[in-house]
């Protein structure tokens, strides 16, 4: 495994509340461990404390407890300029009086880097960033992407051993945003450098990070890969912030081991990944299920295989039930639309609930297509299905 | 014809006519007067003091000649006035406007203008009460036995400029408040993370980014001080006499109105001086 970079240790933040007494408690025990060269995003909605945990790590906040330590080193007594972490502002933060290769070679400066040297290096990073030719300007002369790339510039000069972003690429418009995230990704790959970012967009989240911290009320609900994070979610806030999720109603009816029977009203079982949870029989549950991995195959009629060959609906099911951890339950449409690449359908399942499922349309739409109002069998891997206490 | 052809009043038109009154006034109460003094100062002196034919140059070769050192003495006092003023004002202005409390700024500023309430001359009184063989100072020096017999507090260069930073502090603080008020300190925050310690980054950073208040207070305590008369009529005496008494007692009784008018324009001229330079560096930011 390798080195770790940064380390988290019970780091709590409390603020005095603003206009009466008590304290605001902005970061709430946190424990991360982030390793050299890695990309790790923090994640959250708005107000979870991402930017106070980032703030802590580059030495503007204090912490209120817990400790911080980089590269083995506790940091609580050591000041921002004396850290070796560099910072990309939400904003930017040029300065405004300086032109851009006066802000890029400002921290070289700080270190004592000979004029000669902060000048060839400007140069360097302002070309890693795909900017040479306008050190002479001033930051206003910039696009909001041109001013993006000084300031990872400016920080990336500093060879710092970690970067830390905050949601850098949010002023951006889209299709820029899009861009930057593919192109920071390969940058921080090739560089090598620890990179913690920011960010309330879960796509964008997925896009880059190797790993995923998902921060909630100033909790860190659960660090893993983006894939970790959206097929195993360990918590109904993180299913359900990372994509799109259905929730089922349903009662524990035996839990052994890896799997537990659910049951979605007194005759419909299915089954349901615990993740280890200790479950009693007659308990109230939560089932989270991707839209995407649900597929539908028609009661009656024919099912139509990818090579040509078909088989009656009854026959179909039949097979489909002797295949191990197989759910399949019966469904009414209720709404259907077609979106292009897939059909978004909401189907009414029993305990009286709606589910959304997500088919792919692969030939003509009317080879796939189910009408509003119409029964339909529904299938999916009791693998992809998790049983979420909170 | 002419009714056709005649423009109907644009906005072009109705502002000139909006400026009309202000145009008018500076005209007559400003550039006339000017224009007067720089006439009149290359007059000769006639009966009573007042300009009379021919034209000399005797008054500027006299303001070289003899007031020369009092000319130098009256730019240094200003200069050190402000200087003081800036020295004062600037960690006191920085203070200020970094309160979170909004009342607090509030009443912080409202402190700084309170002096105002009062008439500047009352003002200036009062310190020559305090500064007296037997103001305040002086006793309780005495008192406390750290003097032997009174100081000579007043009368002074010193008091002179004591006088000018107490009333023209509020003239630095105010314009250096509002560009720090106005400075965004995560700049603070960026160069601390580029590696600048508290120092560098207040040179590097928030200096040259609340300049320009910088120098609107250097300008707005400077010009006045320059041309100053009352302060170092009351507190300086004999040895704290600056251009602007000069000026006062030429232009006082039978004085001798070409060579204040003269000396006016040598002040006008160091004025300029001054609004140059700030022109030239003040709102390059902006
Ligand atoms: N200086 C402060 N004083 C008081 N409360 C603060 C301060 N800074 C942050 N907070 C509070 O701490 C909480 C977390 O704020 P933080 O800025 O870390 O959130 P965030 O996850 O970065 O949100 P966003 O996505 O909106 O930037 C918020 O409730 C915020 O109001
Ligand atoms: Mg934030």
């Amino acid at each position: 495994m390798a080195a770790i970079d940064v380390e988290l240790r019970n780091v709590t933040k409390e603020f005095p509340a603003r206009g009466k007494d008590g304290l605001v408690r902005a970061v709430d025990h946190v424990s991360l461990q982030i390793y050299e060269g890695e990309f790790f995003a923090l994640l959250g909605p708005s107000g979870c404390g991402k930017t106070t945990t980032l703030r802590m790590i580059a030495g503007f906040e204090d912490t209120s407890s817990g400790e911080i330590l980089i590269r083995g080193r506790a940091v609580q007594n050591v000041p921002p300029f004396h850290r070796p972490v560099n910072t990309v502002f939400q904003d930017y933060a040029l300065f405004p009086h300086m032109t851009v290769q006066k802000n890029v070679m400002f921290g070289l400066e700080m270190e004592g880097v000979p004029r000669i040297e902060a000048e060839r290096r400007a140069e360097e990073a302002l070309h890693l960033v795909r900017l040479p030719d306008i050190g002479a300007r001033k930051p206003r002369q910039l696009s909001g992407g041109q001013q993006q790339r000084v300031a990872l510039a400016r920080a990336l000069v500093k060879q710092p051993a970690v970067l830390l972003l905050d949601e850098p690429l949010g002023a951006l418009d889209l299709k820029l945003r899009q861009a930057m995230q593919y192109e920071l990704k390969a940058m921080q790959k090739s560089l090598g450098i620890t990179f913690i970012f920011v960010t309330h967009d879960q796509e964008e989240a997925m896009t880059m990070a190797d790993r995923i911290a998902v921060m909630d009320q100033g909790k860190v609900l659960q660090v893993g890969t983006p894939e970790d994070i959206y097929e195993s979610p360990t918590s109904k806030f993180v299913a359900d912030f990372i994509g799109e999720t259905n929730f089922m109603q349903a009662e524990v009816a035996e839990a052994n081991g890896e799997y537990a029977a659910v049951k979605l009203n007194e005759t419909t079982f299915i089954k349901a990944v615990t993740g280890g949870q200790a479950l009693t029989s007659g308990q109230k549950v939560t089932v989270a299920l991707r839209p995407e991995k649900i597929n539908l195959f028609p009661v009656k009629g024919l099912v139509e295989y990818e090579e040509g060959s078909t088989e009656t609906a009854e026959e179909y099911q039949q097979s489909l039930m002797r295949v191990p951890n197989m759910n399949l339950i019966r469904g009414r449409v209720r709404q259907a639309v077609y979106i292009g690449t897939d059909t978004r359908y909401v189907l009414h399942i029993p305990g009286d609930q709606e589910v959304v499922a997500r088919v792919q349309n692969f030939g003509l739409r009317s080879d796939t297509y189910f009408e509003d109002g119409q029964e339909v069998n529904m299938y999916w891997n009791a693998e992809n299905a998790r049983v979420l206490l909170q | 014809m002419a009714s056709i052809t005649r423009r109907r009043p644009g906005p072009k038109q109705s502002g000139f006519m909006l400026a009309l009154p202000a145009i008018l006034w500076l005209t007559l109460f400003f550039l006339l007067p000017v224009v007067i003094v720089f006439v009149v100062s290359f007059l000769s002196r006639g009966r009573g003091g007042a300009g009379e034919l021919p034209f000399t140059l005797a008054n500027y070769e006299r303001v070289w000649d003899v007031f020369r050192p009092i000319i130098i003495d009256s730019v240094w006092v200003a200069f050190v006035t402000t200087v003081i003023c800036l020295l004062v004002g600037y960690p006191l202005a920085f203070f200020i406007s970094t309160r979170k409390d909004p009342r607090m700024r509030s009443f912080a500023l409202f402190m700084i203008i309170l002096p105002f309430w009062t008439n500047f001359l009352v003002r200036t009184y009062a310190l020559q009460t305090i500064l007296g063989r037997e103001g305040i100072v002086n006793t309780v020096l005495l008192n406390l036995q750290l003097l032997s017999e009174p100081a000579q507090l007043l009368n002074t260069p010193e008091a002179v400029i004591l006088g000018l930073v107490y009333g023209y502090l509020p003239f630095m603080v105010l314009p250096i408040y509002a560009s720090v008020e106005r400075f965004d300190f995560r700049f603070v925050e960026a160069a601390h993370d580029l590696g600048a310690n508290d120092i560098r980054a207040f040179l590097r950073v928030v200096l040259p980014l609340t300049l320009p208040g910088v120098i609107a207070g250097f300008i707005l305590v400077f010009i006045p001080t320059i041309g100053a008369f009352v302060t170092p009529d009351l507190l300086g005496g004999t040895r704290g006499i600056m251009i602007g008494n000069l000026i006062q007692q030429q232009f006082r009784g039978s004085g001798n109105q070409p060579l204040g008018s003269a000396l006016s324009v040598v002040l006008m001229a160091m004025v300029m001086i001054a609004l140059l330079v700030y022109i030239r560096f003040g709102d390059k930011e902006r």
